[in-house]
């Protein structure tokens, strides 16, 4: 929390301005009660109308005092909570969009989104209580102790007694109810996932004919929610009478207390009535204190320490400060020399000294089962992880000495799931390249055969594409993503398991139009499917991490039995040629 | 609360007060909602009553307590002194009214807390119920996050208003009539100069709300904006980098974030401004009563004591009135909660069973023959994709469904299981139509194994038992064995005792395939019912796969949403499926020499292996 106070820095002067005004305020507030028992005792004691008068004028200048401090404290307070609160999403927004895979890996998407969007809110509602209530309270509650012990300190322990009731009456419901608070959200979560597989899972159910197991779950999880739920119901109904018994409890108290001190001369009526009206703001400011720091400071410091988190972690890769240059002479060609990589805290290699060449005109593939690194290969050439050992080099330079944005312009790279951005079809195939031409981008279209699926759309390349793509298939994403590669003209292409959606009518064709396109690039390709990548030039067999083998398909049938297993799990024995 | 208050400050956040959604039936909602109580819609009236009750107690208590003033002052400015003893009694009094108060205001809320939890629970309870009876064309139409709304937004919203919002109007329109009847006997002039207050304060609030509330919705719309910025980028922060588009990227989070800022400070400015604006208007107020109050004390018409009420009597008038204000949103949203629930609850079922159900006929040992009969069907009667399809299929044959993504392979499947009726035409088993038989009966005849293996949060051995829920440890072990997972699950920290947390995450796709392929073994169905696919796992684990798959095929009825030559080939029927239809029929030999769709469909995928 300490870190984002710098956050405020910039607004020094509308903070110290804000508590002035809350401070007058609290003062002209408090001001009133003690012009009132002026009126009493001065006035209508006394019989003296004209005295009435000339206070109540000055309780109408004060009361609009009052009415007007507000004012500013609303319009600086707002714009500095608000002000705070967008620095602060800019910079840790900023801040993420630096970090690669690997911080992304530490803190999760999940927790990331949630750092940058409710987080900063929570940050951004204490700061505006802050600017308000949080800082007027306590000088209410103070300023009111101490006019009422300038009214009457022999009556002082009431609102002592007051406060230390209200304060216990509070802790104990907060003692009973805050473990359940924590407990109620886990049920509630419980509830909602067995909603959630239960809509899931509806044709596994029926299919099952296991309704009534079903309902019985749910049933299970719809008590206990209940049961917590009623619990802190009651306990909450029982504190609200218990604070009206504290606050009816101080007037008659002061009353009794008020009128043997008025009997022997020690306070005069007026100010009785006042002292009752202090002892009051005072209850009410340390209630409200109460309640915010049950409340909200917690959840408050809690954003605050997870947003500080974000801001202090720095990105593992770092462009170098003096970038080397790419040699033009070896345009296009990838090096992988004894590459190894390990998580950060993982004892085992996700890779393990892989060394391969990828020439320009030629096709790469890499092939094995699931974790055995393949992928880990394609996100350390587009340096989302740096190397453990070893290096890459693309284009005769290692790709730690180059700046990310270069290397990047020079790959065109296809996720695995597409990832299509909200948009058009447009905005998307052109998003690394925003300069092409139109010609060129249908052009793509056309070879990463989804020009049909874009010409049966009304709007063409102007059609909707809605966030992450959800609107089109898990083909056409693959297709499209395909294209936006494509569109970028780069010298090397990455396809990460890019064709895995795609029926196999596609995945021919589609493969035989991107090999006449892309004849002069380097191209490596990551798949599961044999049949994707049996024309490949140099197939890369892996397996946990290692290499075990390197030739042509027909090659690798005979020397590599771990690529055999894979063929022969995926062909018939006639196409396996054998 | 009593005693001379000041006005609440300022809650946190400021009063936003959200735009409220509207229920179209609000009075027919309403009604329902009311009789879906039962008999304890009597204890919510008694509840009503004592609310009422707990506020008449409240307001007459400073009245009471403003007779010990007066007879203080009557004391101090009399020859016989001031009478403790009288102005104790009066201060019992004025106590015991408010415990009175606070004790029915207690029981009043203890009650409620009961009357919520049960109408919630039951509402939850209901709505999970319904979940299970409504047909699968339902959810075609209805998305899972809109029925998940049902069971905690719009339960939870009900229920907040029962426990917190209704009693509080009650309570509160109690305590406004009882405070203007109370003010009345003190000051008719005073209560006059109090009640002009009312229309001054209700303007002012209007045209704060208005102005708010166009910046409150402001800030929502640009947060949102914001935060699906936020999501999006991060979630595709693999292509964002991959391109360079980080830059472009944050331009445009820039330009959101400054729109969001200007609404933002806006609407705190205004809804701020709420809270000073009627403490003014209630300042105001309390000046005039001084003022009012010491003269008419000073000409003998009002006691000190009678001040001191009326003081605390207009604190006390404020929040009510501001509470009432809000009468209308709270039991709109409440009443718009109802109607969708209720819509939900009262939605069409699955038809009826077969008034005269048949048992399934099965007419050779080998087990039951499936045929269709000039089968037509579509998701929507206007859109038939299945036309006059016909099949009989033989107990322990093999049916391979293929076709492209999306084509529909499971139309089939859900017609056969009866998730939906045919059109046209008729589906047998044993001869007997389907519609005849009681659905849990038909359903025990299949085992099914999805693509997306649905597996829930519990045991492995519970996710296995799904299949036959009354299943021994050794029956379910066994099953396991026979799909090759035993080993696999012996390895895990708990073994078969081991929790599926969410989405099953510490287990691979391909495990959780073997896992519901266990379930189906255990099961032992005469008809199955497998997709193959086993497109994310790996070449091993596919492998256990295929074989846990065969030994489950072994001498049953199958049909298979096929993917493995091997499978296509050996079928005994061929189901080609192209845009929801079936393109065409017959074995793999049939339809090759067919020279159609399926042999374009087949032969496209070894053009390329051809050379080697």
């Amino acid at each position: 929390m300490v870190k984002l106070v710098k956050y405020l820095k910039p607004y020094a002067f509308g903070i110290i301005l804000v508590l002035a005004l809350l401070f007058g305020q609290a003062m002209c507030d408090l001001y009133l009660p003690n012009l009132m028992s002026r009126i009493i005792d001065g006035g209508v004691l006394a019989g003296r109308t004209d005295y009435i008068l000339s206070t109540g004028l000055r309780m109408l200048f004060f009361a609009f005092l009052s009415g007007l401090a507000p004012v500013g404290v609303s319009f600086f307070g707002g714009r500095i909570a608000a002000g705070a609160a967008m620095a602060l999403r800019r910079d840790i927004f900023a801040k993420v969009l630096s970090f690669t895979n690997a911080e992304f890996d530490k803190l999760s998407t999940a927790s990331l989104i949630t750092r940058s969007t409710n987080d900063v809110t929570q940050v951004q509602m204490l700061l505006l209580m802050g600017m308000g209530g949080l800082c007027y309270a306590p000088v209410m509650g103070i300023g009111g102790f101490i006019m009422a012990m300038n009214k009457s300190p022999s009556m002082g322990w009431i609102i002592g007694l007051a406060v230390l009731a209200l304060l216990m009456a509070i802790t104990v419901a907060y003692l009973l109810a805050a473990p359940r608070f924590e407990l109620i959200q886990k049920l509630v979560d419980k509830l909602n996932l067995v909603s959630r597989e239960n809509l899931s899972g509806m044709m596994v159910i029926r299919a099952f004919g296991t309704r009534e197991y079903e309902e019985n779950r749910f049933d299970t999880a719809n008590k206990d929610v209940t049961k917590i739920n009623l619990f802190i119901n009651r306990v909450m109904v029982t504190v609200f009478p218990v604070i009206n018994v504290i606050f009816s409890g101080t007037s008659i108290l002061v009353i009794w207390v008020g009128s043997r001190q008025a009997a022997s001369a020690n306070i005069q009526i007026g100010d009785m009535m006042a002292f009752m009206q202090y002892a009051m703001q005072v209850i009410m400011s340390f209630m409200f204190i109460a309640v915010i720091f049950a409340a909200f400071v917690p959840r408050a410091a809690v954003s605050g320490a997870r947003i500080a988190e974000v801001l202090t972690t720095e990105s593992s890769v770092k462009d170098p400060e003096s970038p080397k240059n790419f040699a033009p002479s070896q345009k296009g060609l990838v090096e992988f020399v004894n590459v190894s990589f390990r998580y950060h805290n993982a004892d085992a290699y996700t890779l393990r000294d892989l060394s391969f060449t990828a020439k320009p005109g030629e096709m790469t593939a890499i092939i094995g089962p699931t974790g055995s690194g393949k992928s880990t290969a394609a996100n350390l050439l587009m340096r989302f992880y740096d190397v453990t050992e070893g290096r890459i080099t693309v284009e005769g330079a290692d790709v730690r000495e180059v700046l990310q944005h270069d290397l990047r312009q020079r790959i065109g790279y296809v996720p695995q799931k597409g990832v299509l951005l909200s948009g058009t079809v447009e905005s998307n195939l052109k998003y690394g390249d925003p300069g092409a031409s139109d010609e060129w981008m249908e052009k793509s279209a056309e070879i990463a055969q989804i020009l049909g699926f874009i010409d049966e759309k009304e709007d063409r390349f102007q059609s909707e594409i809605s966030q992450s793509g959800a609107n089109v298939s898990g083909g056409q994403r693959q297709r499209l993503a395909i294209a936006r590669a494509l569109v970028k003209k780069p010298g090397i292409f990455v396809f990460d398991d890019s064709f895995s959606a795609l029926d196999f009518k596609t995945d021919t064709t589609l493969r035989r139009a991107l090999k006449e396109h892309t004849s002069g690039s380097t191209v490596i390709v990551i798949a599961q499917r044999v049949g994707t990548i049996m024309n490949a030039d140099q197939i890369l067999v892996l397996d946990k991490g290692r290499l075990v083998g390197r030739g042509t398909h027909g090659e690798l049938l005979k020397t590599c039995p771990e690529y055999y297993e894979i063929a022969s799990s995926q062909l018939s024995g006639e196409e396996l040629g054998v | 609360m009593s005693g001379g208050s000041r006005p609440a400050r300022r809650g946190p956040g400021g009063p936003h007060i959200v735009p409220g959604d509207k229920a179209r039936d609000f009075k027919g909602s309403a009604k329902k909602l009311i009789e879906y109580m039962g008999a304890y819609k009597w204890l919510v009236l008694v509840v009503f009553i004592l609310a009422a009750g707990a506020a008449v107690f409240a307001i007459y208590a400073p009245k009471v307590l403003a007779r010990a003033t007066d007879e203080l002052v009557y004391g101090l400015f009399s020859a016989g002194g001031v009478d403790f003893t009288k102005i104790g009694r009066i201060l019992l009094h004025t106590g015991a009214l408010y415990l009175i108060s606070t004790l029915v205001q207690w029981i009043q809320g203890y009650l409620m807390a009961g009357v919520t939890t049960n109408l919630t629970y039951r509402l939850r309870r209901d709505i999970s119920q319904k979940l299970h009876r409504l047909p699968l064309s339902y959810y075609d139409a209805t998305t899972q996050g809109e029925v998940l709304s049902r069971i905690t937004n719009d339960v939870e919203t009900i229920g907040v208003s029962f426990s917190q919002s209704i009693t509080q109007v009650i309570s509160s329109v109690a305590t406004v009539i009882g405070i203007t009847v109370m003010m009345l006997t003190i000051s008719v002039t005073m209560t006059l100069v109090v009640l002009c207050t009312i229309p001054v304060t209700a303007v002012l609030a209007a045209f704060i709300i208005k102005r708010s509330q166009k910046y409150f919705k402001s800030q929502q719309e640009y947060l949102g904006h914001v935060n699906g910025h936020v999501e999006e980028m991060y979630g595709a922060h693999t292509a964002v980098k991959a391109f360079n588009g980080e830059k472009s990227s944050e331009e445009k989070f820039g330009e959101y974030n400054q729109t969001l800022y200007k609404s933002a400070w806006k609407s705190n400015f205004f809804s701020g401004l709420m809270m000073p604006a009627t403490g003014f208007i209630g300042n105001l107020g309390y000046v005039a009563i001084c003022l009012i109050g010491g003269y008419s004390a000073v000409r003998g018409a009002m006691t000190i004591g009678d001040i001191q009420a009326f003081i605390q009597y207009v604190r006390q008038f404020t929040h009510p009135l501001s509470q009432m204000a809000q009468v209308s949103n709270v039991l709109q949203s409440t009443a718009a909660a109802a109607e969708r629930v209720f819509k939900f609850l009262g939605e069409e079922e699955e038809l009826p069973e077969a008034a005269d159900p048949k048992p399934v006929n099965r007419r050779s040992d080998a087990g039951v023959d499936i045929e269709f009969k000039d089968v037509a069907f579509g998701y929507s009667p206007d859109k038939i994709v299945i036309n006059g399809f016909s099949a009989h299929i033989r107990p322990g044959q093999k049916i391979a469904i293929v076709g492209p993504t999306g084509a529909g392979k499971t139309t089939i499947v859900k017609l056969l299981m009866r998730f939906y009726d045919v059109s046209g035409g008729a589906v047998l088993v044993g001869g007997t139509d389907i519609r005849e038989i009681r659905r849990g009966d038909l359903r025990a005849l299949f085992g099914m194994v999805l693509q997306d293996a649905w597996l829930f949060n519990g045991t492995i051995a519970d996710n296995i038992r799904y299949g036959r829920l009354g299943a021994s440890g050794g029956d379910v072990r066994a099953a396991a064995e026979a799909a090759q997972v035993d080993h696999f699950v012996r390895t895990l920290p708990d073994g078969y005792d081991m929790i599926l947390n969410e989405e099953a995450g510490n287990v691979s796709q391909g495990q959780k395939q073997l896992l519901t392929i266990a379930r189906a073994i255990l099961a032992d169905p005469e008809v199955l019912i497998l997709d193959e696919a086993t497109s994310s796992v790996d070449t091993r684990t596919e492998l256990l796969i295929q074989t846990a798959m065969d030994n489950l095929m072994h001498g049953r009825t199958s049909f298979i949403i096929a993917h493995r030559l091997s499978t296509v080939r050996n079928a005994d029927l061929i189901l080609v499926m192209r845009d929801g239809g079936i393109a065409e029929q017959g074995t793999h030999v049939e339809l090759l020499q067919k020279n159609g769709f399926y042999a374009e469909l087949y032969n496209s995928q070894f053009e390329a292996g051809v050379s080697v």
